[in-house]
């Protein structure tokens, strides 16, 4: 760092929001900021230091006051200092200075003291945080936003578990997500149609005036084609870019008045403009084109007849007069619906332009390129018309008339079934004898066994059923034994996917265990990335984590003991794997001590090493 | 079959007895060892709470229907058919020392012992030969039997099937009770399990499981009645509002065509879908060869 850096700037302050601003300087230094009015006799001196500030917001650039807001917090109220500058330049430099600074401390955690002996004991170089503003805010923003990780930053990082550094390292993915999200969204084509374009007539003189913004002259280069054609053919080398929109503007308007008379008459005296009027044969050709696509089976020629704009009383009202379309002309007149359906099919293309709107050759030339590489892209006509045939042949298909297809399988054929169904008998016996040989003697002769079953059954036969069946005792134990198995929580457990265990917890609990659950897991991942441990950095590391993981064993142990005796069974239930999860991060922590000091004690005079 | 009969309180019990001798002669040996503990139980004793049962069926309700099946250790038959006695002999004969019911079952059992015997004379004279009962057939038996009355006869009962059952599984029959325990489910016939051997069986945990029955292990023996008309006695639709033990765990694990061992994990073909513990080239069963993956789509396409 270049020695204190010291900011200096002419600014107003506000004491609130709508009050007027008090004028003065305002000076900041490294740790703190402080405020000195013009008026010696004002008493909204300020001396803050900057430890006390929790956060900064900014007025936008170009909005009407150029305002910096330092938040600070009062009795769990957030205030703010707000300070008007006299220009955006000035306020941004201090906006900079004061997330830097802020950026520091938080990096340093409450206690910055602390955290330089620690980084002094760690054998590993210290690298400084040299972190944009940008991704302090970032972080800052992500904190902001999720209170779980604030939690957890707030336990591991303040408590010096954890460097901010590795904290964030496990969490980058988080961070560029959040860097991706403010990307920009690219904007398509409105969806409104062009029709837009309208003459605004004065009404007293007979001028009419056109409007065209870049974004009109887009579009019409996207929908007409044959404009663009002209476009790019003509300006600046036959006309300039005014003359060929004013021609464009005449066309359209001889278009609207529906005078055809005077458009013919035109067209046939400026070629340039009866490009404009005629028929769009770049558009055509499209068309062709899309229509050769069509799915053959569908009988276009069929449908023609059933818009009824051809009867009397049918068609469509535009702009006050009643569309027919009549194709002798030789001028064709534009339909409503053709105007509907080019500009459907162009919103939907979307537009692939990444050049400003502006120049508006530009724009022209890079449609033309776009166009090109879409065409280059597309199946020449020979593969779409055999494709075409394949599909019709597809289509017409009568099944009837073939063979049933035959496809490829083999058929399942079992060879023996008694294989399948039957057992191979030596194999299982020798099953029975390794599983069941514990618990049942083998040496009783079936002979026996036959004689004593049958003997059982005389003697039931002679001396008749026992009375009582059951001795009353033993009924009254094997009724309450039943009850008492059936009303256990055991048996309802987990039973209804309705019900959570979870959610019946009380929440202080519930929270608790959220909270230890999550800085678990952190804690193990960078305990479980540590190693092997090849530098002093991590084992310092290993240490304070371990540390940190002991506290919480014995919280968690602690919980558990103090739940209320309805839920210790389910909190123990969910606290088990968190121990366990423990239990083996410290098991595998004495291993390798063992280990370490096994082979540190081996060094001295183990000779291997000295040959 | 317009006319049939149906009901929802009127059951066809099949009960499964497990007749054994190995199992309970292994029951006698401990009960001489060790002095009458309440988890062994003797067969003569089994007896005495069983019949009872089976008698309380038939007195919940007049139409009720009890079918016993012997499950020995060479065969298993029908040993009692409630709806004969009615038909035939209604209540006559019989000493008078103990119901009727009793002195047919004890009968028909004795016969079915010796037949047992005789069938299996030749065979391996062990007991680990047999240790495992007939519980595939007896399954059989039952299901064909309740097939029976639901297609034929006047009324239509609910029925349902309780294996009562004290010999170990034999994993050697794993595709015939799997079998039987599906077409249970099919025809919605629930399998109840009351278990009296020392050890889980784990076909009947999963037969219960799978077609909707109760699974006990019940660990008083010499209380066996108490559990058995508590549990088991209630009619199905009665059952819906009352509340029986349920499965804490269900042993799901199979046993592989190859060695008929119970694995936790096995290859699976995949043409019929059996289960072998190791790998094979070719399937036993079905004979598919398991090609290596990757020459597969290759010589697919050129046979075409």
């Amino acid at each position: 760092m270049a020695g204190q850096m010291v900011i200096n700037k002419r600014v107003k302050y506000r004491p609130s929001v709508k009050e007027a601003g008090i004028p003065g300087v305002l000076l900041m230094t490294e740790d703190k900021f402080t405020f000195t009015p013009n008026d010696p006799r004002s008493l909204a001196r300020l001396e803050v230091d900057f430890r006390s500030i929790k956060g900064h917001m900014v007025s936008k650039d170009g909005s009407k006051d150029a305002l910096l807001n330092l938040k600070y917090d009062i009795e769990g109220k957030s205030r703010g200092y707000i300070f008007e500058f006299d220009n955006f330049p000035d306020r941004n430099a201090c906006r900079d200075f004061v997330g830097k600074i802020l950026g520091k401390i938080q990096a340093m955690g409450s206690s910055g003291q602390n955290a330089q002996t620690v980084s002094a004991k760690s054998a590993a170089p210290v690298r400084g945080e040299q972190l944009s503003t940008k991704e302090m805010e970032r972080r800052m923003k992500l904190l902001r936003e999720d209170s779980e990780l604030q939690k957890l930053h707030k336990q591991l990082v303040m408590s010096n578990v954890l460097t901010e550094a590795e904290f964030w390292s496990t969490r980058k993915d988080l961070l560029e997500a959040d860097a991706q999200r403010t990307s920009k969204q690219r904007s398509g084509f409105k969806s409104a149609m062009l029709a837009d374009v309208r003459p605004l007539t004065d009404g007293r003189s007979n001028k009419v005036t056109f409007s065209l913004t870049p974004e009109i002259i887009h579009q019409i280069f996207s929908e007409k084609p044959a404009v663009h054609q002209a476009f790019l053919s003509s300006v600046p080398s036959r006309m300039t870019e005014k003359d060929f929109w004013t021609k464009y503007c005449r066309a359209e308007y001889l278009r609207k008045t529906r005078n055809r008379m005077a458009a013919e008459a035109e067209a046939a005296e400026d070629e340039e403009l009866a490009v404009f009027l005629k028929h769009d044969d770049i558009l055509a050709n499209e068309i062709r084109r899309k229509v050769r696509r069509v799915d053959p089976s569908l009988d276009m020629a069929a449908d023609l007849g059933d818009d009824y704009m051809h009867l009397p009383d049918h068609g469509i009202l535009r702009d006050g007069n009643k569309e027919t379309s009549d194709l002798e002309n030789e001028i064709p007149v534009r339909t409503f619906a053709h105007d509907i359906n080019r500009h459907a099919a162009v919103v939907l293309e979307g537009r692939a332009l990444d050049v400003e709107l502006g120049d508006t050759r530009t724009v022209a030339e890079e449609l033309a390129r776009s166009k090109q590489a879409e065409l280059a892209t597309e199946t020449s006509d020979e593969n779409i018309d055999r494709e075409r045939l394949e599909r019709v042949y597809r289509m017409t298909e009568i099944d009837d008339l073939h063979d049933p297809q035959k496809l490829p399988f083999a058929p399942l054929c079992i060879k023996d079934p008694r294989e399948y169904f039957d057992s191979q008998q030596a194999n299982a016996l020798k099953a029975l004898r390794d599983t069941g040989s514990g618990t049942k003697p083998i040496n009783l002769s079936a002979e026996e066994a036959y004689n004593f079953v049958m003997d059982q059954i005389s003697e039931v036969l002679s001396s008749g059923l026992s009375d009582p069946v059951v001795q009353p005792e033993t009924a009254l134990k094997v009724l309450n034994g039943l009850s008492q198995q059936l009303s256990s929580t055991k048996y309802h457990f987990g039973k209804n996917p309705q019900e959570s265990i979870f959610d019946g917890l009380p929440r202080k609990d519930k929270d608790e265990l959220l909270h230890h659950w999550s800085s678990i897991q952190e804690l193990l991942r960078h305990f479980w990335s540590s190693y092997p441990i090849t530098t002093a950095y991590l084992y310092n590391k290993v240490l304070r984590l371990k540390d940190a993981m002991t506290d919480i064993y014995h919280k968690l142990q602690k919980l558990k003991d103090s739940a209320q005796s309805d839920f210790r069974h389910q909190i123990s239930l969910l606290v088990q794997p968190m121990l366990q999860a423990l239990d083996a991060a410290f098991a595998h922590y004495d291993m390798e001590q063992l280990k370490n000091s096994n082979k540190s004690r081996n060094t001295p005079n183990g000779f291997v090493q000295q040959a | 079959m317009a006319s049939k009969l149906y009901t929802d309180d009127v059951s066809l019990v099949v009960v499964l007895l497990d007749v054994n001798p190995f199992f309970w002669g292994g029951a006698l040996k401990k009960t001489t060892t060790t002095t009458n503990s309440p988890s062994v139980l003797s067969f003569s004793n089994f007896l005495n709470h069983v019949l009872p049962f089976l008698n309380s069926i038939l007195l919940l309700n007049q139409l009720n229907q009890v079918v016993v099946i012997a499950c020995g250790a060479n065969t298993c038959g029908y040993i009692y058919d409630s709806s004969e006695t009615k038909t035939s002999e209604a209540g006559v004969g019989g000493s008078g020392r103990m119901p009727d019911l009793c002195e047919r079952v004890l009968g028909s059992l004795e016969e079915f012992v010796v037949n047992d015997q005789r069938t299996g004379w030749g065979a391996d004279p062990t007991a680990a030969n047999a240790a495992s009962g007939m519980l595939s057939g007896s399954l059989s038996l039952a299901l064909c039997y309740i097939q029976r009355v639901l297609r034929g006869g006047l009324l239509h009962p609910q029925p349902r099937i309780l294996c009562v059952q004290g010999s170990p599984d034999g994993p050697e029959q794993y595709v015939a009770v799997m079998n039987s325990i599906f077409s249970a489910q099919r025809s919605m016939v629930p399998i109840d399990s009351c278990v009296i051997g020392v050890q889980h069986s784990a076909f009947l945990q999963q037969a219960s499981y799978i077609t909707g029955g109760v699974y006990l292990k019940p660990q008083q023996l010499d209380g066996l009645f108490q559990y058995l008309s508590m549990v088991f006695a209630t009619d199905l639709h009665s059952r819906n509002f009352i509340q029986l033990p349920k499965p804490v765990g269900v042993d799901f694990r199979a046993s592989c065509f190859c060695h008929k061992k119970t694995i936790d994990m096995g290859y699976v073909c995949s043409v019929c879908l059996s289960i072998f513990c190791k790998q094979h080239k070719k399937c036993s069963t079905c004979g598919s060869e398991f090609n290596q993956p990757h020459l597969v789509p290759i010589s697919t396409s050129e046979q075409k």
